[in-house]
C-alpha cells in the first residue's frame, strides 16, 4: 500500500470508530428498552435474555403515546405553515418596500435574535395569563406563539432571497391588473420553493423538539407534546428503566423516520440557513 | 395584511414581555400584572449579592467556554474525516447528525440513564462512582452530552464550506508545495474562516442559553453545581417566587450573551479573509 492509500484507510477506520461512539448510545438505549427491571439494573450492557416487547405497549399506554405524537404533529404543522406563510409575506413587504419603517422592522426583526427567550419568560407568562390578555393557553394559542417567536429567522431568510427575485416581474403582474396580495401569492411565492424549505424544515426540527415553551403554555395533560410526555418515565424514584428506554425510543422514532426519508433536504436547508 | 399579522405576534410575544421585562426590574413585581413600588437598582443588587446567582454565572461561563472549543474542535474534525472522497461516507455523516435531531430533554434522559446505569458496569475505572453526583465530573457529563448532540450540526456547516473551496486552489497550493497539515493550516482554514464565524457564534449562543440538557441530565445537581443561568432563573421565579429578581437575572443574561455575541462575530470577522 502506498503512503497516501494507507492513511486514508486508517482515516477511514478512525471515522468508522468515532461513528460507532456515537451511535453507542442508541444502541444500549434500544438493548435495554426490551429487558425487564431486574436486568436492565443487573446487566445494562448484555443481550436480553427475554425479550420483553411489552415494554412498548406498556410505554404507549403509559405515556399516551399516539395522543402526544397527534399533539406534536398538529402544533408543528400549524406552527410551521403559519410562520411559513406569514413570514414569506412580511419579507415580501419589507424587501420591496424599501422605506424607513420597512428597514428599522428588518433590523429590529434581526437584532430581536440574540434575545433569550429566559429574558422575557416571566412578563411573557404574565403578560397573557389571567392577570394580563387573558388569552387561554392551548395548543392553538401555542401555535400562534410560535409565529411570534418564529418570525424574525423566517424573515430573515426569505427576505435574502427575496431580494435576488427581479422587481420586473411584479410589475408585470401589475400591468396584468393583479394587486400586491395577487402577485405575492400566485408570482413571488411560488418561485419562493427553496427557502420555504429551508425555514420550513428548520422551524419543524426546533418546534418540535422545543420543551420550554411548552412546559410553560400546555397546563392540562391531555394537550402535551411528546418531550414533555417522556419526563413520565424519570420520577424521584425510577425503578423501571426498560420501560423508561421503550419511551424514549418511541419519542425518537418520528423524528429520526422523519429524519430519513428527508435526509438530503434536511442537510441542505441546515447549510443554507445557517450561512445566511 | 400578511404583514401585519406576523408583526403583531412579534410585538406581543417578544417585543412587549421583552420592554415589560426590563421595566419590572426596577419595581418589586411579583409575577402579576402590575407592582406596588420602584425598587430601583436594588434586583440588580441583590442578585450581585446572591451567592447562588454568581456561582450560575461562574458554571455558565465556564460552560460555555468548554462547548465553544470542545464542539467546534470536534465538529471541524469530523468534517475533515467525512470530505475525504470514499465511500460510505453519507453514512458516517449520518452517525454523527442523528443526536442533533432529537431534543436535548429526550437526550438529556437517555444520557442520565447510561451515566447512572449503563457506564458504572461499562468501565468502573473511569465512571464509577457516577458521574452525576459529583459536582466536577457532573459538569463535564453536561459537557460530554453537549458535544455529543451539537458537533453534528456544525459539522454540516464546516463540510458545506470545505466543499465550497475551489478543487483548483488545493491543486495549486499543493504544486507549490503545500500539502496536508500546512494546506489545512495555511489554506483550508483561512479559505473557510467565515464557517468558524458561524458554528463559534451558534454555539455560544445555544451554550449560554442551554436549558433541556440541564434540565433533563443533572437538574442542576447535585447541590445546585450545574445550574446553568436558564434554570437559575426559572427555579429562581417558579421555584422559589422571586420574580423580580429572577427577571433581573434574566436580563443581565441577555445583557451577557448580547456582549459575547458582538464580540465574537467583531473578532471573528478580523480573521474572515476578504474576498
Amino acid at each position: 500500500m502506498n503512503p497516501v492509500k494507507r492513511t486514508r484507510v486508517f482515516l477511514l477506520l478512525m471515522a468508522i470508530v468515532l461513528a460507532v461512539l456515537y451511535a453507542f448510545p442508541f444502541v444500549l438505549v434500544i438493548l435495554n428498552s426490551l429487558k425487564d427491571r431486574v436486568q436492565v439494573i443487573q446487566d445494562p450492557l448484555g443481550w436480553p435474555t427475554e425479550w420483553k416487547w411489552s415494554n412498548f405497549t406498556e410505554a404507549i399506554d403509559k405515556m399516551d403515546f399516539w395522543q402526544a405524537l397527534g399533539n406534536s404533529l398538529f402544533i408543528t404543522i400549524v406552527s410551521v405553515v403559519l410562520v411559513v406563510i406569514t413570514s414569506a409575506g412580511l419579507a415580501y413587504y419589507l424587501q420591496r418596500a424599501r422605506t424607513r419603517t420597512a428597514n428599522t422592522i428588518f433590523l429590529v426583526l434581526v437584532a430581536s435574535m440574540i434575545v433569550p427567550f429566559q429574558a422575557l419568560m416571566l412578563p411573557f407568562v404574565s403578560f397573557f395569563g389571567a392577570n394580563g390578555l387573558g388569552w387561554s393557553f392551548n395548543q392553538l394559542t401555542l401555535s400562534i406563539f410560535y409565529v411570534g417567536f418564529g418570525v424574525a429567522l423566517s424573515t430573515f431568510l426569505y427576505h435574502g432571497f427575496i431580494s435576488n427575485i427581479p422587481f420586473d416581474l411584479d410589475e408585470a403582474a401589475a400591468i396584468d391588473g393583479a394587486g400586491p396580495f395577487r402577485t405575492f401569492m400566485t408570482v413571488i411565492f411560488p418561485l419562493l420553493g427553496p427557502v420555504t424549505a429551508t425555514v420550513s424544515i428548520i422551524n419543524a426540527l426546533w418546534i418540535w423538539n422545543d420543551y420550554l415553551l411548552p412546559s410553560i403554555v400546555l397546563d392540562d395533560t391531555s394537550e402535551k407534546t411528546l418531550p414533555l410526555r417522556t419526563f413520565v418515565f424519570f420520577g424521584q424514584y425510577t425503578s423501571d428503566y426498560g420501560l423508561a428506554m421503550a419511551g424514549l425510543l418511541l419519542a425518537m422514532f418520528p423524528i429520526v423516520i422523519f429524519y430519513f426519508i428527508m435526509q438530503r433536504k434536511i442537510i441542505a436547508g441546515i447549510s443554507a440557513g445557517a450561512v445566511k | 395584511m400578511f404583514a401585519l399579522v406576523p408583526l403583531v405576534m412579534f410585538t406581543l410575544v417578544l417585543v412587549i414581555p421583552f420592554a415589560q421585562g426590563v421595566f419590572y426590574t426596577f419595581t418589586d413585581w411579583n409575577g402579576g400584572s402590575s407592582f406596588d413600588s420602584f425598587v430601583g437598582l436594588d434586583n440588580y443588587i441583590a442578585s450581585f449579592q446572591d451567592g447562588d446567582f454568581w456561582q450560575s454565572m461562574g458554571i455558565t461561563l465556564a460552560y460555555v467556554a468548554a462547548c465553544l472549543v470542545l464542539v467546534n474542535l470536534v465538529a471541524f474534525g469530523l468534517a475533515l474525516l467525512v470530505t475525504i472522497p470514499m465511500r460510505g461516507v453519507n453514512g458516517l455523516r449520518t452517525a454523527f447528525f442523528v443526536p442533533n435531531l432529537i431534543g436535548g430533554v429526550i437526550l438529556g434522559l437517555i444520557w442520565q440513564f447510561l451515566f447512572g446505569q449503563a457506564f458504572v458496569k461499562l468501565l468502573p475505572s473511569i465512571f464509577n462512582p457516577n458521574w452525576l453526583l459529583d459536582t466536577t465530573t457532573a459538569f463535564w457529563a453536561m459537557v460530554i452530552v453537549t458535544v455529543w448532540q451539537m458537533s453534528g450540526y456544525m459539522m454540516i456547516i464546516y463540510v458545506t464550506a470545505l466543499m465550497s473551496i475551489d478543487p483548483e486552489t488545493m491543486e495549486a497550493s499543493n504544486l507549490d508545495g503545500a500539502s496536508g497539515l500546512k494546506a489545512l493550516l495555511f489554506i483550508k482554514i483561512p479559505l473557510i474562516a467565515q464557517a468558524f464565524t458561524i458554528s463559534l457564534f451558534l454555539t455560544l449562543r445555544n451554550a449560554f442559553m442551554a436549558y433541556d440538557v440541564n434540565l433533563a441530565l443533572t437538574g442542576g445537581g447535585p447541590f445546585r453545581s450545574t445550574e446553568l443561568i436558564s434554570l437559575r432563573v426559572f427555579t429562581e421565579a417558579f421555584g422559589f417566587g422571586n420574580f423580580d429578581t429572577g427577571q433581573a437575572q434574566a436580563v443581565l443574561m441577555f445583557i451577557l450573551v448580547a456582549l459575547a455575541a458582538v464580540t465574537q462575530v467583531a473578532v471573528a470577522k478580523r480573521f474572515e479573509v476578504q474576498r
